[in-house]
């Protein structure tokens, strides 16, 4: 199986209905993609497949043959939106940030609260309450571009 | 007060000691590991609620398979923690639905999960008791006697009833349980996603019959608790040992999530009555409290859990004649244990929505009952304690009015789709009674070239744990914070510093540590660390916990200082409910709370608004279905938490009176914002019309309520 993974191209020898998840975990030995709950409800496996974010726990590596998967070990140009997870308390244990910051990383240039609570509805966080997970992703927006928000 | 010196780290929001790693995918978690040779393990679990096994039978070629059944434990078959009576796997008896029976290990999880499906077990049923009210077993008693009641009815002009119910509640870490165990000469080393590390060290050591130095325990990152990850990793750990011992290969059990919600603890469900007494101007004369705690199969912690749940289940008010008759029984559905609140939000829930009720009897506005009655400085509380100078009931609740313009607020929400109430709530920081004196913490701070090593085995379960104890440590020292370096909870390395639990962490422990380091400094004579080092050697410094001498308690009498300090706060929710679906919203929720010191204000902050967010799932949309026993809706799919789209906007206010004998003033924060959420959005439903004296308040239920003609 043949796809690209954070820019390199990479040829796993798994089953296609082998989990993307499992594939990354174990054969890539990537383990910052997490699980949580293995149904594709609570977004901690969530990656990059051309771009969008995907529960990477919900696809079967068959379906990635040739295309782009980035997980947060790939993701570049997102510095100041990991530095504001840390500064903003967006992460407190740990185990839904990965996926958090793969999500928030397809957002938009400076997006609103809404756009932000929209994408972000399918990461579930039982730590923060998702206020510092809001004010991180602000902040990196509002540095990226100029102080709008 | 004279005004403190300036600090430099403490109250700073300096960057998080985990956070880096964190953010980048690299923090190592239980299930990140992995070990030459190492084999997956799983449990087959009992699938009836009671009664016994009559044999088991493994349809599948157990070549490669390890086995563990009741016969493989070298030690005693139970999970040490107070009572002992939890097996670690059933010998026969089977107590509830998921308990463990066979353990099953192999290197490949394919083979694993056919052989899962291919064991049999037949069983000879029992009936079982669900119901709490009807349960043959009493775990634990508690009685609370203050005055007398026939006196305070006595001087009452109404008296106001009611019963009020509350749920399980599933902690919902997003990382499930999970443990590694390795055999070692002589003994195992565990590595766990866990709260206490000695706590399992103990479980492991009574289940395999070894001394203490031949049983290593590690916390590795751990993905968030809240309580369920204090007493159930023994047990896991316990599994996860036992078939590396017998495999002498490196075992790895990681719960899936359906195991999970099926087989491990959630909070306690209760049944809570209040019988109070009230003059015609609104003061407390007398109030009678029965709390009834569902415990689940096995004591476990629940005693504990009892004795919290009663000691603030007359909530933050004075009151000269008390009541309180507190029990937890048993059931056979799987025990359950500490979840973040540990009884306070129980009881808490029972009373506040007692005192909007008491509000509306008398025709005053919550807010003036609850001034009224608050707990001031110099009143004591229902076992006799005399409350201290940082007693900030009518602060936190002034402020709270103040900051919604609740009276108005209100009035201007009459009629509308929307309500407004609020909840005045205390929480008693570290461990009841004398808990704290029979733990007898220990800190060690060492002398590194760079600066120090802080060696607790407080766990960083995502509370900022590493971080606050650095901070102290580097304040109380005069270090720059990065010289501060935290071990890993290991108990090869770090003394017994007691559970991370009861928010303890940053009052308990970190009073330790800054101990350590006030000794440290006058060590150091102004030299760096490195001059020390060269010139005199190693330095570690160890501190225990020293009861500070006005603390009293009488366990036998129940009577005396219940906590050391009480961090207190006041929530204003404001609920949107659709008139048609009966659907609601919350809005906003306003938390005030009064911390003692706040160390770190953006991890304080995210303290009180995770814990509300818990709570506002508490009270709205987190409902385990029982059915038989068993957990009907064990998956995330259906057991539903709060999303970004359920949340309400939160505000949060903190506010300092620093504690005298906390670090830097410091009390505990973690637990408090559980207990307040729910009874507040309870009583704004109850301006909208609906008597909610249950939770989670469920558009089904809330439409019961309608019919009822409760509701608008």
């Amino acid at each position: 199986m043949r796809f690209t993974l954070n820019g390199k191209v990479v040829n796993v020898r798994a089953h296609p209905m082998k989990r993307l998840l499992d594939v990354l975990r174990e054969d890539c030995h990537l383990t910052g993609t997490k699980e949580g709950c293995g149904e594709g409800e609570c977004g901690a496996c969530t990656v990059l497949v051309n771009g969008a974010a995907v529960t990477s726990c919900l696809v079967p590596v068959g379906q990635v043959r040739g295309a782009r998967v980035t997980t947060i070990e790939g993701l570049k140009r997102h510095r100041a939106l990991q530095e504001a997870f840390v500064s903003e308390g967006g992460a407190q244990c740990g185990i839904c940030t990965p996926g958090m910051i793969m999500t928030a990383s397809t957002l938009g240039p400076s997006p609103s609260l809404d756009e932000i609570r929209s994408a972000l509805a399918g990461n579930l966080c039982r730590c923060t309450g998702y206020g510092g997970i809001y004010r991180a992703v602000q902040r990196a927006g509002k540095k990226k571009h100029g102080g709008r928000l | 007060m004279t005004a403190p010196r300036a600090l430099r780290i403490v109250g700073k929001s300096v960057p998080r000691k985990d956070g880096l790693a964190k953010v980048t995918g690299l923090a190592a978690y239980i299930d990140d590991l992995t070990y030459p040779g190492l084999l997956y393990g799983t449990t087959i679990r009992s699938t009836i609620p009671c009664g016994e096994i009559a044999s088991i039978h493994l349809d599948f070629d157990t070549t490669g398979f390890t086995i563990v059944d009741v016969r493989d434990i070298p030690g005693r078959n139970v999970v040490a923690l107070i009572d002992d009576d939890q097996p670690c796997l059933v010998e026969r008896e089977v107590r509830h639905y998921a308990e463990p029976i066979l353990l099953l290990a192999h290197e490949d999880r394919e083979r694993l999960l056919e052989a899962r499906a291919k064991t049999r077990i037949e069983y000879r049923p029992a009936t079982p008791v669900f119901d709490p009210e009807r349960s043959p077993k009493v775990f634990k008693r508690l009685a609370i006697d203050k005055g007398s009641l026939d006196e305070g009815f006595a001087l009452a002009d109404v008296v106001v009833e009611g019963e009020y119910r509350v749920p399980h509640q599933e902690q919902l870490y997003i990382e499930p349980n999970g443990m590694l165990a390795i055999p070692a000469e002589n003994g195992v080393t565990v590595h766990g996603s866990l709260q206490c590390p000695y706590y399992v060290q103990r479980a492991l050591r009574v289940v395999l019959g070894l001394p203490a130095h031949r049983v290593r325990v590690v916390q590795v990152e751990t993905g968030g608790g809240f309580g369920g990850k204090e007493e159930y990793p023994s047990m896991l750990a316990c599994h996860a040992a036992l078939l590396a011992l017998k495999a002498r290969r490196p075992v790895k059990m990681v719960y899936d999530r359906i195991e999970d919600l099926e087989a491990t603890t959630k909070r306690h469900p209760g049944v809570i009555r209040h019988r109070t007494g009230v003059t015609r101007d609104g003061r407390l004369a007398a109030m009678d409290i029965d709390v009834l705690l569902d415990g689940g199969a096995y004591a476990t912690l629940s005693a504990v859990v009892l004795s919290r749940g009663v000691l603030h289940a007359t909530g933050p008010y004075r009151c000269d004649h008390v009541r309180v008759r507190g029990r937890v029984v048993m059931t056979h559905t799987p025990p359950n244990g500490a979840f973040r609140g540990f009884g306070a939000p129980q009881t808490q829930f029972a009373v506040e929505v007692q005192m909007d009720r008491i509000a509306e009897t008398l025709g005053l506005d919550p807010v003036t009952l609850r001034e009224r009655n608050a707990l001031r400085a110099g009143d004591t509380t229902a076992t006799g304690q005399r409350l201290g100078r940082d007693t900030s009931a009518l602060r936190v609740l002034r402020e709270a009015v103040r900051r919604t313009d609740f009276r108005r607020r209100r009035r201007a929400l009459a009629g509308t789709n929307r309500g407004l109430g609020l909840s005045l709530f205390f929480h008693g920081a570290g461990f009841t009674g004398a808990g704290e004196v029979k733990l007898a913490s220990k800190a060690t701070l060492e002398l590194v070239e760079r600066g120090v090593r802080v060696r607790v085995a407080s766990a960083e379960i995502g509370q900022g744990s590493r971080t606050v104890h650095a901070q102290i440590v580097a304040e109380t020292l005069g270090l720059p914070y990065d010289a501060v370096e935290i071990a890993q909870a290991d108990t090869d390395q770090v003394p017994d510093s007691g559970p991370t639990v009861a928010s303890r962490t940053a009052m308990v422990v970190g009073g330790l540590l800054q101990r350590c380091a006030a000794e440290m400094k006058t060590r150091l004579a102004g030299l760096t660390p490195r001059q020390y080092l060269k010139a005199h050697g190693p330095l570690s410094v160890t501190k225990e916990y020293r009861k500070p001498p006005e603390i009293e308690w009488d366990e036998e009498a129940y009577r005396g200082d219940a906590y050391g300090t009480y961090g207190w706060a006041c929530d204003v929710a404001e609920v949107e409910l659709d008139p048609d679906t009966c659907e609601v919203r919350p809005v906003r929720v306003t938390a005030v709370a009064e911390l003692g010191r706040v160390l770190h204000p953006v991890m304080a902050r995210g303290q009180i608004e995770g814990g509300t967010l818990q709570a506002v799932g508490y009270a709205l949309v987190e409902q385990v279905v029982m059915r038989d026993g068993r957990m009907a809706n064990a998956q995330l799919a259906n057991y539903l938490i709060p999303t970004t789209r359920d949340t309400p906007a939160i505000d949060v206010v903190l506010l300092e009176r620093p504690y005298r004998h906390g670090p830097f003033g410091a009390k505990g924060v973690g637990e408090l914002p559980m207990d307040g959420p729910a009874p507040a959005i309870a009583n704004a439903l109850r301006h909208l019309g609906f008597d909610v004296r249950e939770i989670p308040a469920t558009p089904e239920r809330l439409m019961e309520l309608t019919r009822k003609g409760k509701g608008l």
